[in-house]
């Protein structure tokens, strides 16, 4: 049975823990152990956010151990960078292009990073940088951010678009599902027309 | 691989959502708490389940009077808080031990090694020994349900208290749960009094600690045949005695060695302990913080390895295990040196305008426990003492006696809400009753927010969303014998600081009470039309004074010489702010900190000057 570790990473406040908890439903309902392990409290405050995801046959450690990750599912493109250590050369790096400022950089004390996708990129990394922002700006609801990433990320894992759908459609309250299943449709597309061009 | 049915019973739930269905099948039928970080969760899912009763209670102690009454009622009964919580309980706790129980009684504590959000990393396997109760430590959530159901078996069966210790990694890890049946005890519900149980007056409680000595004896001897601490044999070179989450990392770095993994940490199995060193070439003890196992394993007189190679402070994890026992490094990326993103008070946030008025008082600030302790980071830097909850008051008054009237209109305590209630009222009678001045700021954002919004007695609302009383915190004040009440709204800033640069120097009593929603409350999020500011760009100086105030909502804008020509700014204008309207929570409070009025509520740009 395949096993894997994936990194969810981001800002408190953009959908991390509800796309990293519809992740871990459709691998448990393609019948995988899983855990997930993340952080509540002072944390969340519009700090930095990290979730970590292991599946496989049997998982021990509710923690990626660093250089082990597979997959790092960054919503913000700082984030990413911050998360690194977690990868090893072989890891995939699905990345939002929206950028937060941390305080520091909203108040001109320091800069942010330019070129976050090469300096992924020189390390031997697998990077798709993903416009997921504007995608789902572009279907009307801002806040699908987070199921466009899923959708991307979906891509990568050993199970199908229709357990996904399957989750999705039993988390998501009615009136968002249309939105949201889109929103995870064109995330995955987006990596599907990355990995074709 | 499992077979289909199993996968469709399967559900995927936190350690603390694992506790909480626990509870339930255990027949739980009152359940009280205080919310903290990492436990909060456990009995807000318990208050979802029908036929228990669930509170949140004043705090921790009042938590554990509760859940003990209802035990003394003949009914199941669990108390749930963050490990700094059973600090406050541990006064029931202790003397909960010599009366023993009736229903079944489980208090969970949550620790949070590495303080992920918390004041200090305390080990309350200490507890356990120290109060004399046993202690069970589940590693995963689906142990966790089911070590929730085996507590309350030996609590009744062995006539104690009994605490469930879980830590961060495992409340907030989610894991594949399997629910079972509803079970319910076997003591009858009533009154029944049993006063050589109950009462603890001295000749009573010298009896009932003969007990206590002898029940200890009987769970030592259970501990040796408990199947929940179980040798799991491998190879015969490496022995790890381990429990909790730290099993996991054991597993997960040396799948081929022996374990002996402890269900239950306190009374520990001397004779099983033994048996397992025997049959292995080298024992080495694997925990978190403390060296608990450790030092009572050597005491049996077993050489072991421990906190030579462990840290004992911190998480553990596989990768500090593998270095610790293996030695080397992995191969990894280098951390990159980025900005950090430490947590902030939300745009809009009530608090922020207290601290940006209190940090010009020039005071010292005996702060507390809440989302308002982050006002001591830049670039507010308005607090300048954290202890515990309910601390700021006595902190401040403390300091004022220690320099008498040298500190009048120099120290200044601040408490949010909640806390207020927790523990600070104790606090504001100590400054009235012993005719202290120091003026108390309690920060009222109607709700306990930092562990994500839970009534309190001040709310008029209880867990489960019914209506309740309501306490007048003025009235509450001014019955302890404050003169001196206040209320004012922090998103005034002006009014505010006015307010406070009076009580601060009146060499009396007084209470500020800074009233205003949490800005994250649903009712307060739900606001149709919220009013949102902007900044006149031709008007900005660059001076920067609206940065003072770490609104993540408002934004540097740096130019060069060539652009601020460009733009029509002078020259050396390094920059101006602009406001993010995706940001901006329509507080306000920016407005009155602009000595150049070029913040203005948007529409209006064109106005008044």
């Amino acid at each position: 049975m395949e096993s894997g570790n994936i990194i969810f990473c981001g800002v408190g406040g953009q959908g991390i823990l509800l796309a990293s908890e519809i992740t871990s439903l459709a691998l448990l309902k393609a019948g995988f152990d899983v855990k997930k392990s993340e952080v509540h409290g002072m944390a969340q405050r519009g700090g930095s956010v990290v979730a970590h995801l292991r599946y496989g046959e049997k998982v021990y450690s509710p923690l990626i151990e660093p250089g082990t990750a597979d997959i790092e599912l960054a919503f913000e493109m700082l984030e990413s960078l911050r998360y690194i250590p977690y990868l090893g050369r072989e890891s995939k790096v699905v990345v939002n292009t929206q950028r937060i400022l941390p305080s520091s950089v909203a108040t001109g004390t320091e800069r942010y990073p330019e070129a976050i996708v090469e300096e992924l990129r020189t390390r031997g990394l697998s990077v798709f940088p993903v416009d997921a922002f504007e995608m789902a700006k572009a279907l009307g609801e801002i806040k699908a951010v987070n199921m466009v990433l899923v959708g991307a990320l979906s891509i990568f894992l050993p199970i199908g678009e229709k357990a996904f759908v399957d989750v999705i459609t039993e988390r998501v309250p009615e009136r968002f599902l249309m939105v949201n299943k889109a929103a995870f449709l064109e995330g995955r597309e987006a990596i599907v027309r990355m990995r074709n061009s | 691989m499992k077979s289909k049915t199993d996968i469709e019973k399967r559900v995927f739930l936190s350690g603390n959502e694992a506790i909480a269905l626990g509870a339930y099948e255990s027949g739980v039928r009152v359940a009280s708490a205080y919310p903290g970080t990492p436990s909060t969760e456990i009995i807000e899912n318990i208050s979802k389940y029908k036929g228990v009763y669930a509170e949140w209670s004043p705090n921790e102690k009042v938590a554990v009077e509760v859940a003990l009454g209802a035990s003394f009622a003949g009914v199941r009964a669990m108390a749930s808080m963050k490990h700094v919580g059973l600090n406050i309980a541990a006064d029931p706790l202790f003397t909960a031990a010599y009366t023993g129980v009736r229903g079944g009684l489980v208090i969970v504590t949550a620790d949070d090694p590495e303080m992920h959000s918390s004041q200090n990393e305390q080990d309350n396997r200490n507890y356990a020994f120290a109060a004399k109760v046993p202690m069970l430590e589940p590693s995963d959530p689906a142990e966790a349900k089911e070590f929730v159901k085996i507590a309350f078996r030996i609590s009744e069966d062995f006539d104690t208290p009994v605490l469930l210790r879980t830590t961060t990694r495992v409340s907030h890890v989610k894991g594949i749960v399997l629910p079972g049946k509803r079970e319910s005890s076997k003591v009858k519900a009533g009154i029944e009094k049993i006063p050589e149980k109950f009462v603890m007056l001295p000749a009573n409680a010298r009896k009932r600690r003969r007990e206590l000595g002898i029940r200890m004896e009987r769970l030592r001897s259970f501990a040796d045949t408990f199947p929940e601490n179980r040798i799991e044999q491998g190879d015969k070179k490496r022995g790890f005695i381990t429990s909790g989450v730290s099993y996991l990392y054991v597993k997960e770095v040396f799948p081929q060695a022996s374990v002996l993994k402890l269900g239950m940490v306190y009374p520990l199995p001397e004779k099983l302990i033994k048996d397992f060193a025997d049959a292995v070439e080298e024992v080495y003890v694997v925990e978190e913080l403390d060296p608990f196992i450790e030092l009572r394993v050597k005491a049996f007189g077993i050489k072991c390895k421990g906190k030579e190679l462990i840290p004992s402070s911190g998480e553990l994890n596989s990768n500090i295990l593998r270095k610790a026992i293996e030695g080397g490094e992995g191969s990894r990326f280098e951390p990159v040196e980025i900005p950090q993103r430490p947590p902030n008070l939300c745009p809009g946030c009530p608090h922020r305008g207290v601290f940006y008025a209190i940090s010009r008082l020039g005071a010292f600030v005996a702060g507390d426990i809440g989302c308002y302790t982050l006002a001591a980071l830049k670039p507010l830097s308005a607090m300048d003492s954290c202890v515990c909850m309910g601390a700021g008051i006595g902190n401040a008054l403390g300091m004022e006696k220690a320099l008498g009237k040298e500190a009048l209109g120099k120290t200044i305590a601040v408490i949010g809400d909640s806390t207020f209630i927790h523990s600070g009222i104790t606090g504001l009678i100590d400054i009235v009753y012993n005719r202290g001045f120091t003026t108390v700021v309690i920060l009222d954002n109607r709700t306990t927010a930092m562990t994500g919004h839970q009534p309190h007695p001040a709310t008029g609302t209880t867990i489960t969303g019914d209506y309740s009383a309501v306490i007048d915190i003025e009235a509450l004040c001014r019955a302890v014998g404050v003169k001196h009440v206040h209320t004012v709204d922090p998103n005034d800033i002006e009014a505010t600081y006015k307010l406070l640069k009076t009580e601060i120097g009146r060499p009396e009593p007084s209470v500020v009470i800074t009233r205003h929603p949490c800005v994250l409350l649903p009712e307060m999020r739900k606001r149709k039309e919220k009013p949102l500011y902007l900044i006149i760009p031709e008007r900005c100086t660059g001076c920067r004074s609206c940065l003072k105030l770490g609104c993540p909502a408002i934004e540097w804008v740096p130019l060069s010489e060539q652009e601020a020509k460009k733009l029509g700014f002078k020259e050396k204008q390094k920059g101006y702010a602009r406001i993010n309207a995706v940001l901006c929570d329509g507080c306000g409070q920016c407005v009155s900190v602009c000595k150049f009025n070029s913040i203005v509520l948007s529409g209006e740009e064109r106005g008044k000057r």
